[in-house]
Order: structure tokens, then sequence, then C-alpha cells
């Protein structure tokens, strides 16, 4: 099928002033000029013949994909890492600095709820206003009328200015027009962070209503991250203006949260120093080596439902380490802490004597549901000995230790095990 | 759904007779921006709309008060009152077209920032609500001239939408140009002002260009000059109408507008990076 978004070598150039942000004032660079016109001259000759360059930042490099009709497209980096400029890109706000884009279809972009609302005017006059800008016709807008007021619940504040609105309802009404854009292609920058979580919920399944029944393509970009996991099934990682990881958005968001890409195979390595947080370079205790055994006692980053499994801690004390205690937590591929354990003191007593030490952590039986899961893990004494938050991944796969298949149905953060019994 | 519409990003674009094109696909746009401009404009005052009549016309009355009246300005045997409002109204559509024009990328800063449209329909908004406002404001000067019991030439009647076309591109064509530099330099804000008032002086507006005598050739290098005076004459028949100095204006405002367009459209692909 051909792709309806086609991105090709993309990149964006800005060029950063250092003097200042902002605007240039035609006094500062006259001023300049006069306070020392050969310094100036000379610049400017340096400038102009290309030996000296105003220090340029590439918000965007290389970046290359494509996207086929229908398809839902996470995208997803820290602050910074060019998501936006994309998006600006590909709505054409902004131009690219190299490289090409064909688009097959109209875009609608909602960079930001509420572009254009006039606080003057009426929630009824605005509806009109912000669909026209962000591209709706007017009978469209006509016609969707009485569903947009019905979904942002305003009915009754029509006929006042917005400027009386609350803000939640501000948004409420903003998001409700840019909901019925009716474009092929639909570009949407972190608009979930509005309103209560009522609405937030509703926005959610608007969206996923959007992305799965009306068959349109939407390029998404969230922090939040179930919200991506939800409605994306492929995303990009973008860092420092780079794609670095794509593909199924449960991979990617993993690589995003460890901030590094696993390869799940059971065992990792944590002797690099940039893997730790708030640790001292010449702490007490390091951590080495970490690795998961399955219930046949062999590594392995795939544990099935039900099945015991044990997460083998190595590690190495050059001298002896009071009141020691262990620490993990095991997170979700959208960064919710599944749950957390703090070692008794009492039980580690090896510490006492420097040596390499092993522990484990043994599950009788897994009760978390398929997905991907991340392993932070901490050495505490009086303070933070090593602390790696990120330390392994493993995945849980949607098969029960009897070789059972989890129903594709099944939702929810734990299998509690139980059993169905007819009572009569 | 189109699914004919292709459209090609690429880093630089040349003007093109697509853009007219898209123009036209957003004309909804235009219509939408100039009725909020009209709504939002009187919104919250007691009277509304009748500021758009009482603005030119206490100009004019304070205008006939000192210069007609106490300073005595020739007005080329016309009442004074009715060839100040002549000017006045010619003046008044120029002068808050261009200021209006030269702040707009400003002004809708959030919308440029977030959403595509074509830029020019900021622009093209601004000048529909100022020639409404040019009609309303014409009205009073059929008013007067019923009051002071003057017959106009119906001639000037036809001519006037030339002047309106002629003023139209030289307020569009400077408030194009002084917007894309308002970009990046925000001076134009302070300057822009400053620079209305003195060109006032310069315009005979308030006073007959004969009143330089034989150095009122020197005023024609003034469009704006061209357009009054043709006015007048036409309208008013104050002087002879002359046609070369309506075709230089022409001319002068045609230049005008294309450096305009020219430097907007050269600029406005990063207007949203800088502004």
């Amino acid at each position: 099928m051909k792709p309806i978004i086609e991105i090709k070598n993309i990149s964006k150039k800005y060029k950063i002033n250092h003097e200042k942000g902002g605007y240039v004032t035609l006094r500062e660079e006259l001023t300049k000029i006069f306070r020392n016109p050969f310094v100036f001259l000379r610049k400017k000759i340096k400038q102009a013949t290309g030996i000296e360059k105003r220090e340029e930042f590439w918000a965007l490099k290389n970046i290359n994909f494509e996207v086929t009709k229908g398809e839902v497209v996470g995208i997803i980096g820290k602050n910074g890492s060019g998501k936006s400029t994309l998006l600006k890109i590909i709505s054409q706000i902004t131009p690219p600095t190299t490289g090409e884009i064909k688009i097959n279809g109209t875009v609608g972009s909602l960079l930001e709820v509420g572009t254009g609302f006039h606080p003057e005017l009426t929630g009824r006059e605005n509806i009109f206003l912000n669909g026209a800008i962000i591209g709706m016709k007017k009978r469209d807008i006509v016609e969707k009328f009485d569903e947009i007021v019905k979904f942002a619940g305003i009915e009754k504040f029509l006929d006042t200015p917005v400027k009386y609105y609350s803000s939640g309802m501000y948004v409420r009404l903003a998001f409700s027009v840019a909901s019925q854009m009716q474009t092929d292609i639909l570009i949407i920058d972190e608009v979930l962070a509005v309103g209560d979580i009522d609405f937030q919920r509703k926005c959610l399944g608007k969206m996923e209503d959007i992305a799965k029944n009306q068959g349109r393509t939407i390029l998404f970009v969230s922090h939040n991250l179930s919200a991506v996991k939800k409605l994306c099934k492929r995303s990009f990682l973008l860092e420092k203006g780079k794609i670095i990881t794509s593909g199924e958005t449960e991979k990617v968001l993993d690589a995003y949260l460890s901030g590094r890409s696993f390869d799940i195979n059971g065992f990792s390595d944590l002797l690099k120093n940039d893997l730790r947080k708030d640790s001292k370079e010449d702490s007490v205790f390091k951590f080495d080596k970490i690795e998961i055994k399955n219930s046949e006692d062999k590594i392995s980053g795939h544990v099935k439902l039900y099945e015991p499994f044990n997460i083998i801690i190595n590690g190495h004390n050059d001298k002896l380490c009071k009141d020691f205690s262990l620490a993990f937590d095991i997170k979700s591929s959208v960064g919710v802490t599944m749950f957390n354990s703090i070692s008794d003191s009492c039980d580690l007593i090896t510490t006492n004597i420097p040596g390499t030490k092993k522990f484990a952590i043994k599950f009788s039986e897994n009760y978390l549901p398929p997905g991907t899961y991340t392993i932070g893990i901490s050495a505490n004494g009086k303070e933070v000995l090593d602390w790696i938050p990120n330390a392994i991944s493993f995945s849980v796969d949607p098969i029960s230790k009897d070789s059972k298949v989890l129903s594709d149905k099944f939702d929810g953060v734990i299998t509690h095990p139980h059993k169905w019994v007819s009572l009569n | 759904m189109s699914s004919q519409h292709v459209t090609i990003i690429k880093p630089k674009k040349i003007f093109s007779f697509a853009d007219l094109k898209e123009i036209w696909e957003y004309r909804e746009l235009l219509y939408f921006f100039a009725w909020r401009d009209f709504k939002v404009r009187y919104k919250q005052t007691a009277i509304g709309a009748l500021w758009a009549i009482f603005q030119p016309f206490i100009t004019m009355v304070v205008f006939s008060l000192f210069f007609g009246g106490l300073l005595k300005v020739p007005s080329d045997g016309v009442p004074y009152p009715i060839f100040v409002y002549t000017g006045l109204l010619f003046w008044q559509f120029f002068s808050s077209t261009l200021s209006d024009i030269s702040n707009i990328l400003i002004t809708n800063q959030a919308i440029i920032t977030k959403v595509y449209f074509p830029r020019l329909m900021l622009p093209i908004s601004s000048v529909v609500t100022k020639i409404l406002d040019f009609v309303i404001a014409s009205i009073i000067l059929v008013g007067m001239m019923i009051y002071y019991h003057y017959t106009p030439h119906l001639f000037g009647f036809i001519l006037i939408p030339l002047f309106l076309l002629m003023t139209f591109m030289i307020s569009v064509g400077l408030g194009l140009f002084l917007a894309s530099i308002n970009v990046k330099y925000r001076d134009v804000r302070y300057v822009l002002p400053f620079f209305i008032q003195l060109l006032m002086f310069v315009t005979p507006v308030i006073y007959p260009a004969s009143i330089a005598g034989k150095y009122s050739w020197i005023l024609a290098f003034n469009p704006l000059m061209g357009i009054i005076q043709s006015a007048r004459a036409s309208l008013l028949g104050t002087t002879v109408l002359n046609w070369n100095l309506v075709g230089l204006s022409f001319l002068a405002t045609f230049i005008l507008i294309l450096i305009g367009i020219y430097t907007f459209k050269k600029t406005e692909r990063y207007f949203a990076d800088i502004i």
C-alpha cells in the first residue's frame, strides 16, 4: 500500500543567539556598529565568507519514516528531543532545512487546543472561529455543532463569552471542536494533558474511536505513556533530533524508560557508571550483574504466568557495610511501579565480611500480567550505596506455566490466581 | 475525504500560482477572521458600532474648528469641513490599515505558531474590516454635503473605488513590508506611530497642496498626495483632475504592493521560527 506520509531525510536547523533570547532590536545592532565598527565589519566579513559561523543547533537530523493509511503512530522522547519540531514541520508551520515530506491527504493538526479562541467571543462564536482556524468548513461545523456542545458539556454557557469560562470548560470546549476535524491525517501534540481525570478519559475514548473506528491516520505525541501504549501500535523514540528506536510501541517505551534498549535475554552487566543514580564512586558496595532465572533454573528474559522465577544479584564490597539492606522495584512499560520490596538488614548479614556477594529474590509465582517490565535495584547503608534504576528488563509472556494461552480480552494490573467453580 | 490531495513539504518554496489557489480554498477563514475582528472590536462598549461614525466625525469637527476656523487654512473654495473630511476619509483608511497590518503577525502570534494557513489571510481580512469602516465613514460625507447644500461632481463617485484601490495598495504594500520586518525587529512598533504622525503633516490632508506654492511638486513624491488631491479634484472640483498625477501615483502604489507581497512571501515561511 502506498504510504500516506513519506518523510525523507528531514533535518531542521536553528541558529542560536548567545547574547540573549528572543528578538533583536535594530538599536542594538546599530550601537554595535558604532561602538566597534571594525570588529563588527570583521565579524560580518567572516560570516559572509563562511570562516565564522553562527552556532547552529540541529533540532532534527535525518529523519526518515513512512506511515501507512489508518496507522496510529506514537512519537515519544524527552523534552527538547525534537518531537514538536517534527510535528510543526509536518503541519507546515515551519519549513524543514533539508529533506522532503510527501503527504497524500489533508492534514489537521492539534498542537494546542483552543488555538485562536478569542476571550471576548461567546462559546458559540468560538466554536465557529476555532473550527475555521483549524481548517474546518462552515457547513461541517454547523453539522457537528450539537455534538460539539454536548461533548464539551457547556450547553448552559453557550452564549457567555469564554473569558468567563472556568479553565476546565474552556479546554473541554476546545477539545470538542478539535475532535471533529475531518482530515485524513490528524496530528496531536500533548492534548490529553488537560482537564480532569473524567475528561481525560473521555478524550482518550474519543481518540480511540477516531483511530480504530474511523480508520484515520494519527501521529500522536504525548508524555502520557499509557495513552501512547493504548492508542499506538507503532512508535518512534526521538532523542536529540534523531530516531533512535522504532517499532512496536511496547519495545520503544521500554527503551525510552530504561534510557537504553535491552535485549531481553535475562542477563545484564552492571559495571558501567552511567547506569547509576545518586551513587558515589567510592561507595563501599557495588552491583556487578543481575540475572533472571526461570523455573528450570535457566537464565531467561521470559517468564510465564504463575511460573516461579528468581532474580539473582551479584555485587561486591571492599569494606564492611553496616545496616546493609537491598531494595528493588518492578516497573511496567508505561512507568508504573508494580511493586517494590526492601530487605530486612538482618537477613543479609553476609556483608559483614568484604568480598563478592550473591543474593537472590525468589518468587514462588508470577502474578504480573503479560508485558515488559524493568527492574530497579538499590543497596543502602546509612545512605544510598548503589542505585541502578533500570538494571534489567524482562517480559511476561501471555502463556501460563501449564501452556494455556491467556485470553486476549485480558485487562488489569495483576493476574491473580483463581478458579471458577460452579456452586449448584 | 479527498485522496487526491497531495502536499509536498520542501525546504524552500518559490511564489507560485498555487498560493493564489490556496488563498481561495481558505476563503472561509478570511470571512471568519474579518467577522472576528468586527465582533470583537465593539464588545463591552456602551455605544458599539457608533464609534465607527464618532471617531472620524469628531476629528473632522476639531480640525474644522482649529485649522479651518481659527487658523484659516485655505480649502480651495469648498466648505472646510467637507474639504478636510474628504482627505480624512482616505487618510484614516490608510493609517489604520497600515498600523493594523504592520502588527498583525505579532497580534496573531499564537495562531501562527500553532496552525498552518496562508499567512496572507490575516492582512487581507484586516483590510476587509477597514473597508467597511471606510464605507460607514463615507455616509457622514454624504450627510455633510446635504447639510451644506453642496453638490458634488457625480463623476467623482465613480472614481472613488479607484482611489480606494490605490490607498489599499499603498497601505497594504507598506504594511506587509513592515510586518515582515516586525517579526524580527520589534522597533517597527515604536517607529510606526511616529512615522504615521509625521506623514500626516507632509500629506495634504488638512491643507490643500496648493499651499506649498511652486514647491508643491515635491509633495507629489508622496503617492498619498496624489490620491487625496485627485479625490478632491474629482469629487469637489477643487482643482483640475491631473491624470498624469493619478497615473504616477497608481504606478507608485502598485510597485509598493509588489514589494510588500514579495518581502512577505519571502519571509513568510520563517515567521513561526523567529516571531
